[in-house]
């Protein structure tokens, strides 16, 4: 992992003083309320239906132990013993108080944290597959490019004041787990013909109420350039982006609107103007940082350990769980586990002090002491031996996180809405924990398959339900909440929006609405066939059929 | 105060009236001011392009940007594009700035900003002096003003270490 | 602070406490973070009178976000907002019924 150096770590102390005088000016009358909106937001601080809540960044969704257990007890001593694991890799605390965020600002900069930029028009939290520097497919580790952006991004005096806010995802396996087409602006590692290791570079991606999949701008960059070439996208963002209309000051709509090519001439003009070694790191600096991502000193283990397989033999839930919740990992004999923060009926995302801990202590006995957040709202633990996973099981058990639904039906996006959010206009948490439970039987999941549901409680978007392969959407109907479904999105590197199926829904109908879609699928799947897969060849028309008959029966 | 720079409050010399000299005018007569032999300043939305300005940059002693509100950021990247472009005179950033971003204005090429007067009584000089001070050192090696970045001290200690 | 919109009556004034963020409501006398004190504006000139004292407690910096919001008494008397934002907003999150003012006040 990453540490911060004495520059990092001055520069992180500054910060949290700044803010701290920041408040002060506000409370003294120096700034106005809408000058220091703005400041608190480039701070993480939101004020939301209830209370304050503060959005603390996880870069690249890499977090220690140490990290984990400070987050707990921020969670426990300012907050009400929970936090929130988000989309985009950060965690949020629903009811911190504006005159303690000082102080926990203050705690985060102790390990190594921060809330830098995880809100406002500027460049926001970078994220990155969370299975990074692990995962057998990957051409390169994307953390060391995505600590370089974290770097260069933070407090950038150019684009601090965008039009609009701006998110950068990087993945360095084909296999795209970072939805890096869903953001401003993706980052893939790529190889080219003559087996260079570069990046393409996909800009105007984004969600919200007009969803867009990003289009490649660069199809292979030297590694050496990106930070310059980053800073020619984001100079004719600035000055070019909208600024008249906030729906349509995303750097996507200025890419439709000029088109991808004129918006490649203008970023390629920018670029070759530019002195790039006043503005990429240097080679020294990038291997700097690539250095702290070293693998950790694995143990020398045959591919397969026999203690687990004998364990999976004799314990079937146990089998169950490995099975569904560990991803295959680079590293003969070690397995990378999802830790599910979807237990059927609980908020998805939200883990309690208690569980942090739990983790915590888990990484430090099992996975170096290193844990991911993937973007799914789920934790990883990414180095843990095979022979060991019974144990981690058992112990995952008994703090209430052993849920073994990674992937399924249960496994739900889902965005804080009208219980907490300010912007929202109808509850997604109540739905999500509806359909858990209609979905709850193991078995069942397992027959369904790999299905992602998106719920987000407005257009905003943020529970990503354009790319859910079933997408929810809560909106306001005549004075009631009401739920627009949504068919055959894809966040991967198969990238899609979702489209409408029919007439909005009621919370109580969505269970039987989205039981419905799912017969649909389980009568007409071929062999090996994924809910998505079966979406794509069957088209909308049945899955239509069956979501109106629905609606129709309920009307009458 | 209204107009600072990095030294705290400067006196105004130019003006905006008709027929003052130095006068700053507007982008619209920029072309009839160039027609004379005075030092021009010209102030300009922030809607102007650099192709606009650059065949001009040896008789612009003063380019005066209007940032319309503080939240709009295209006055940065206009001066940045400026002095990437190679000008040398005064930038000016016009308008409601607010302190915390004296240092962004800097590092972005500015000399100076010009305040409207109720910023300039909310947000005294001295907030401004010290909200430029508020980060000893920050990443940016292209964005510094006279300071050495993060990534050249860095490399500067490697080179002490070797 | 929208006084354009005109806010059907009876209502109350609920807004968020600058520094600690709590929701808090207009009482004839000042400010409680509990709802059942909230003081019920029945005509038009409490309203106003309630939007004036919300704008003098934002300009002292006691609260921001401040709104009148139409409400319906319930049998206990206490106001209940028309609309399921606010019903919210003055319960707490739905599926946390520890949490929030439902679970300080009893309010539901
Ligand atoms: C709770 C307070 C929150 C507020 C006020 C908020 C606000 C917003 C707004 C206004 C947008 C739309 C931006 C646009 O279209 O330009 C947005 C998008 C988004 N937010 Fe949030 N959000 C909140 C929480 C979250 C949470 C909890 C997550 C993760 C679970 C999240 C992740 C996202 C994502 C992924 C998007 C879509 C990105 C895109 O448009 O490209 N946000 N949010
Ligand atoms: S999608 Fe809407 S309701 Fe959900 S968190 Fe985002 S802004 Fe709030």
């Amino acid at each position: 992992m990453y540490r911060y150096d004495e520059f990092d770590e001055a520069f992180v102390r500054e910060r949290v003083a700044q803010f701290a005088w920041q408040v002060k000016r506000r409370l003294d009358g120096s700034l106005t309320d809408d000058e220091f909106k703005p400041l608190r937001l480039k701070n993480g601080v939101y004020l939301q239906l209830h209370a304050y809540m503060l959005r603390i960044a996880i870069p690249y969704g890499t977090l220690s132990s140490r990290q984990l257990r400070q987050l707990a007890l921020i969670g426990e001593k300012y907050d009400r013993g929970y936090g929130h694991f988000t989309t985009r890799q950060n965690l949020q605390f629903n009811w911190p108080k504006l005159r303690d965020i000082p102080e926990i600002l203050g705690l985060l900069a102790d390990v190594e944290m921060h809330a830098i930029q995880t809100s406002g028009n500027c460049i926001r939290n970078v994220t990155a597959d969370q299975f990074a520097g692990v995962a057998a497919d990957e051409i390169e580790d994307p953390r060391p490019v995505a600590e370089l952006i974290r770097q260069w991004s933070t407090l950038h005096p150019e684009f601090d004041y965008l039009p609009r806010k701006f998110k950068i995802a990087v993945t360095g396996a084909p296999q795209d787990r970072a939805a890096i087409a869903a953001h401003d602006i993706g980052i893939g590692v790529v190889k080219n013909d003559a087996g260079a290791v570069g990046y393409r570079i996909l800009v105007g991606g984004g969600l919200g109420r007009t969803p867009m999949i990003g289009k490649v701008v660069r199809d292979f960059l030297p590694k050496a350039d990106l930070l310059a070439y980053l800073e020619a996208i984001l100079r004719v963002y600035n000055l070019e982006g909208r600024r008249d209309n906030k729906y349509k000051a995303r750097v996507k709509i200025l890419v439709h609107e000029i088109g991808i090519d004129e918006f490649r001439a203008r970023v390629e003009a920018e670029f070759a103007k530019l002195d790039g070694p006043t503005i990429n790191a240097d080679p020294e600096e990038v291997a700097r940082i690539a250095a702290y991502f070293a693998p950790p000193a694995y143990e020398k283990l045959p591919p397969v350990s026999r203690a687990y397989e004998a364990m999976k033999a004799a314990n079937p839930a146990f089998a169950a769980w490995a099975e569904i919740n560990t991803f295959p990992h680079r590293q003969p004999g070690y397995a990378a586990v999802t830790i599910s923060l979807k237990g059927i009926g609980e908020a998805p995302g939200d883990a309690t002090s208690d569980q942090m801990c739990a983790v915590a202590d888990l990484a430090d006995q099992y996975s170096f002491s290193e844990i991911r957040v993937t973007h799914a709202q789920n934790l990883v633990l990414p180095n843990v031996k095979q022979a060991d996973l019974f144990a981690l099981w058992q112990k995952l058990g008994a703090a209430g996180i052993a849920e073994a639904n990674v992937g399924l039906i249960t496994d739900i996006i889902s965005c804080p809405g009208l219980d907490y959010c300010a912007l929202a206009t109808a509850r997604s948490i109540p739905i999500a924990q509806d359909l858990a439970k209609r979905f709850a039987d193991l078995d069942q999941q397992r027959n369904i398959g790999p299905l992602n549901i998106k719920i987000s409680g407005c257009i905003n978007a943020c529970g990503h339900h354009h790319v859910g392969h079933i997408g929810i959407l809560g909106l306001e109907k005549r004075g009631a909440e009401s739920y627009q479904i949504t068919l055959g999105g894809d966040a991967t590197e198969n990238a899609a929006i979702g489209e409408i199926i029919g007439p909005g829904i009621t919370a109580e109908e969505v269970p039987d609405a989205i039981e419905r879609l799912v017969s649909v699928y389980l009568a007409e799947r071929q062999a090996g066939e994924t809910f998505i897969e079966a979406v794509r060849r069957l088209g909308l028309a049945p899955f239509k059929a069956a979501f109106t008959k629905e609606a129709a029966d309920v009307a009458a | 105060m209204s107009l600072l720079d990095r030294n705290g409050v400067k006196a105004e010399i130019w003006s905006r009236e008709a027929g003052a000299t130095p006068r700053i005018v507007p982008f619209a007569e920029l072309a009839e001011a160039l027609s004379g032999n005075q030092p021009v300043g010209v102030e300009i939305a922030n809607t102007v392009r650099l192709p606009e300005l650059e065949p001009h940059f040896d008789r612009l002693a003063l380019i005066a940007i209007i940032f319309p509100s503080f939240s709009d950021g295209r006055g940065f990247s206009i001066a940045k594009s400026l002095r990437n472009a190679g000008y040398r005179g005064t930038l000016r950033a016009v308008g409601p700035l607010i302190a915390d971003q004296f240092a962004y204005a800097l590092a972005c090429g500015f000399d100076e900003v010009e305040l409207p007067p109720d910023v300039a009584s909310r947000q005294p000089v001295e907030i401004w002096l010290a909200a430029a001070r508020a980060f000893r050192a920050t990443y940016q090696t292209s964005h510094q003003t006279g300071g050495q970045s993060i990534l050249e001290q860095r490399r500067a200690a490697r080179g002490i270490q070797r | 602070m929208s006084a354009q919109k005109k806010t059907p009556l009876p209502a109350i004034l609920l807004a968020n406490a600058l520094l600690d963020g709590d929701v808090v409501f207009r009482t004839a006398s000042g400010w409680s973070r509990d709802p059942r004190e909230a003081l019920v504006a029945e005509d038009e000139a409490t309203a106003n009178r309630l939007l004036d004292e919300a704008r003098a407690a934002f300009a002292r910096n006691e609260v921001v976000d401040a709104d009148l919001v139409d409400i319906t008494r319930d049998e206990a008397g206490v106001p209940v907002p028309n609309h399921f934002r606010e019903r919210f907003k003055v319960k707490g999150p739905s599926h946390r019924p520890d949490l929030g003012k439902q679970a300080e006040f009893g309010v539901r």
